[in-house]
């Protein structure tokens, strides 16, 4: 087993606090791991990556090689496009799609989108949405971990042991929000995989995710939901169209 | 006895700290800083490791050399460049030798991921006679601290353990070892091997030299530079190239030597050089090994690549990518095409930054000349160079912004402004303006306090608000044209005014552009 993970985000997002709670759960679990970050002058708000590696046998290089990666793992959708070509074949794009717009020329953001859902393999969440729920927008990097996580080699508890580790220092509460903000990341990831693997539509899994209420996901729903959308645009448009926030358990019967 | 995660940098700290180390000695500057501010950090509840950032790399090699001078180990930690500065009691430093440990960590750029160039410290090594340890991954930064500290007591000699980037700022697990206890206080005795003068330099430039028979040795010897002879096609990696090598192949075609200890063993070598046909060269920096090998008229009946040849890139960062295509071997199948256009996403200055509202009224102050150009320094500032800002000219060494201003005033060049922040200036900044002040040279200097080494972290600045003023004063500027301005969006009239009015002052001028960084006050 080896997993090759590259974090991708905008310096200040804190994806090197991703890092930490993966690096320590591959620690106890008794693997190998490396992982090589940015520091420096790219903080600044720039464009940053971090190279995480783990595996069950020795890891050489700091590096992943270019075709190597399981997974770009992104706090901001525009950033996946900087490393996609890390991935392997069958690799998996787990993304925010809340973009973090601090140029001028950021691209179309229905472009980045479509671009981001031509990966048969990908998780998408709107961290944004999901950490404001959870109690802090800045939580956005739980949120995208969270996501991943079911593509990872540790159990949820494992992961948010150090999420709690991570945050200890600075209270209780700020340890509640960011593990709050890991469980619905995590929960959102797999009410999308499960719409998505039964059939649903990358961009449109991801639009009816951002009209239900974050605290509700609920991935045994996703068939439920899958069944009245998939080929039934009046009923996912009646869905989009209406203003209000749904809760995951409250499944519409096809119109 | 554990297993701790560490940065490369912090397995160099932890290494030190159980080497028995009792100093150590930096200025910071990336990718070096984190060396010594874990030590800072995991010595400062015992508080016996004398841990206080230097005002410059200079002055950190000389307190090391001291703290050797009385018998106990130390540790000085920089960048490259940073031993551009510390240069000259680096290259002594070998003559006099050393005491109690004396190791010399220096991290290499290559790439320029935050640097100005990508300068080879194993150069250095070679060109001072001493020691390199180049470890490959995070423990053997930890292991090869207790020998590097060890072999400086043994030879007496300054002993350097080059990093590079990916090593520095990357984790991995490490295996710790038990302690051991600092060295007791034990001054030099010889004082002729310590006082540098002709006759006795002789003396000790004579001992260097007839050390290097045991340097070699100790490579030749070394379990750090491993041979394994097979195929007719051989390899040589020095440091973290071996990995890239090992992520690429797993066969054993290959006679590789694997460099890890310098000086360069010459017997291996030799031997690796009568087993092949050809030979390819993995250097992360120089092509150093490579271009010893090839001397003027390169080796008969070896064929040698490397970067020299254009297998390898000649300049740049080596990756596992570079190494895969200078063996030949095809790219692995990706998910995807590289995206090309892409929005780029440069660094910037943070939003609320005093740099900011300083560079818009230097920017303002100077709309009366015709393409006013500004020389500056190295700091976060340097980022008023692109977009939007524009706001400067030049970067090229710690504290060059005056010197250089100054040089152009010399020229007849006017308005001759530089632009330096306050621990650049105490780092470099204040010898050149206490020249320029000397000569009443006609320059402008813009000083950025910001309280704080901000680039690398938010550190402690040496000279800022009142020591920084009385510095600049005891330069011999008149006290009229030393202004403080607070550079906020509100106070622009008034600092562009300011400006100009020292703009137009025929004679040496600094205007202190005062304001606590945001970023430290966000950590404060």
């Amino acid at each position: 087993m080896e997993k090759n993970i590259i974090l991708a985000g905008v310096g200040g997002q804190g994806i090197l606090s991703i890092a930490f709670v993966i690096d320590n759960a591959a620690l106890a679990a008794g693997f190998e791991f490396k992982q090589a970050e940015v520091h420096g002058m790219a903080q600044r708000g720039g464009a940053v990556q971090s190279n995480l590696r783990y595996a069950d046998h020795e890891i050489f290089s700091d590096l992943i090689p270019k075709g190597a990666a399981d997974m770009v793992l992104s706090v901001e959708p525009l950033e996946v496009m900087r490393y996609w070509h890390f991935l392997k074949p069958d690799g998996w794009v787990v993304s925010s799609v809340t973009p973090y717009v601090n140029i001028p020329d950021y691209p179309d953001m229905e472009q980045v989108l479509s671009e981001l859902a031509t990966f048969p393999n990908c998780i998408l969440v709107d961290a944004g949405l999901i950490a404001k729920a959870a109690g802090n927008l800045r939580a956005q990097n739980m949120v995208a971990v969270g996501a991943a996580s079911s593509q990872l080699d540790f159990t949820e508890e494992q992961l948010l042991t150090y999420v709690e580790a991570l945050f200890a220092r600075k209270g209780e509460k700020i340890v509640e929000v960011n593990q709050r903000a890991f469980r619905f990341g995590r929960a959102a990831g797999l009410f999308f995989r499960g719409l998505v693997d039964a059939g649903v539509a990358i961009p449109k899994a991801l639009h009816l995710c951002q009209k239900i209420a974050p605290d509700t996901y609920d991935p045994g729903f996703a068939e439920e939901w899958a069944a009245v959308i998939v080929g039934d645009d009046a009923a996912m448009n009646s869905i989009l169209e209406s203003d209000e926030i749904l809760a995951c358990d409250q499944v519409p019967t096809s119109a | 006895m554990s297993r701790e995660i560490l940065l490369g940098d912090e397995a160099i700290g932890l290494g030190a700290i159980h080497s028995g180390m009792s100093g150590v000695y930096a200025y910071p500057g990336t990718p070096s800083t984190e060396i010594f501010e874990f030590v800072e950090r995991a010595t400062k509840k015992a508080g016996n490791v004398h841990a206080f950032w230097s005002t410059n790399e200079k002055v950190a090699y000389e307190e090391a050399l001291g703290m050797s001078w009385a018998g106990k180990r130390a540790l000085v930690c920089m960048k490259h460049v940073g031993l551009n500065v510390a240069a000259d009691a680096f290259m002594n430093s070998a003559v006099t030798g050393t005491n109690g440990g004396l190791v010399l960590a220096v991290a290499d750029d290559p790439g320029m991921h935050s640097s100005q160039n990508e300068q080879d410290s194993r150069y250095f090594a070679q060109f001072a006679l001493i020691p390199c340890f180049e470890p490959r991954n995070q423990q053997e930064c930890y292991d090869m601290m207790f020998e590097a500290f060890d072999m400086s007591e043994e030879l007496a000699l300054p002993v350097m353990v080059r990093l590079v980037t990916r090593i520095a700022h990357s984790r991995a697990a490490v295996q710790t070892q038990p302690g051991r206890d600092q060295n007791d206080l034990n001054p030099a005795r010889d004082s002729k091997k310590w006082t540098l003068l002709p006759s006795n330099a002789r003396v000790q430039y004579d001992h260097l030299t007839k050390k290097q028979p045991v340097l070699l040795q100790r490579s030749e010897d070394s379990s750090h530079n491993e041979l394994v002879l097979a195929g007719k096609k051989g390899i040589i990696t020095c440091g973290l190239a071996e990995n890239y090598l090992r992520e690429n192949i797993s066969n054993d075609d290959y006679s590789v030597l694997s460099i890890r200890q310098y000086p360069v063993p010459a017997e291996k070598i030799r031997r690796l050089v009568d087993h092949v046909d050809e030979l390819l060269i993995l250097e992360d920096g120089y092509p150093l090994v490579e271009s010893m090998l090839r001397g003027l008229f390169g080796l008969v009946g070896v064929t040698i690549k490397g970067r020299m040849t254009g297998e390898v890139p000649r300049t740049g960062e080596l990756d596992p990518d570079i190494v895969r295509s200078a063996l030949g071997l095809p790219p692995r199948p990706a998910a995807h095409e590289i995206a090309s256009d892409l929005a780029n996403r440069p660094p910037a200055l943070c939003k609320g930054c005093p740099h900011t509202d300083s560079f818009k009224a230097l920017n303002e102050a100077l709309n009366t000349f015709d393409s006013p150009k500004v020389f500056s320094d190295i700091g976060c500032y340097t980022l008023a160079a692109l977009p939007p800002l524009e706001a400067i000219h030049s970067c090229v060494a710690m504290g060059a912004s005056i010197g250089m201003a100054a040089g152009a005033a010399h020229a007849g060049y006017t308005p001759a402004v530089a632009t330096i922040g306050d621990s650049t200036f105490s780092h470099g900044g204040i010898t050149p303006l206490l020249s320029a002040v000397q000569q009443r040279v006609n320059l402008n200097v813009l000083v950025l306090d910001n309280d704080t080494v901000g680039m690398t972290g938010t550190q402690r600045s040496m000279s800022t608000g009142e020591t920084l003023d009385q510095l600049i004063l005891g330069t011999g500027i008149e006290n009229e044209h030393l202004r403080i301005i607070s550079p906020t969006p509100r106070n622009h009239d008034t600092n562009v005014e300011i400006m100009r009015e020292e703009l137009a002052y025929d004679g040496p001028s600094v205007v202190i552009a005062r304001r606590a960084c945001i970023e430290a006050i966000k950590r404060a």
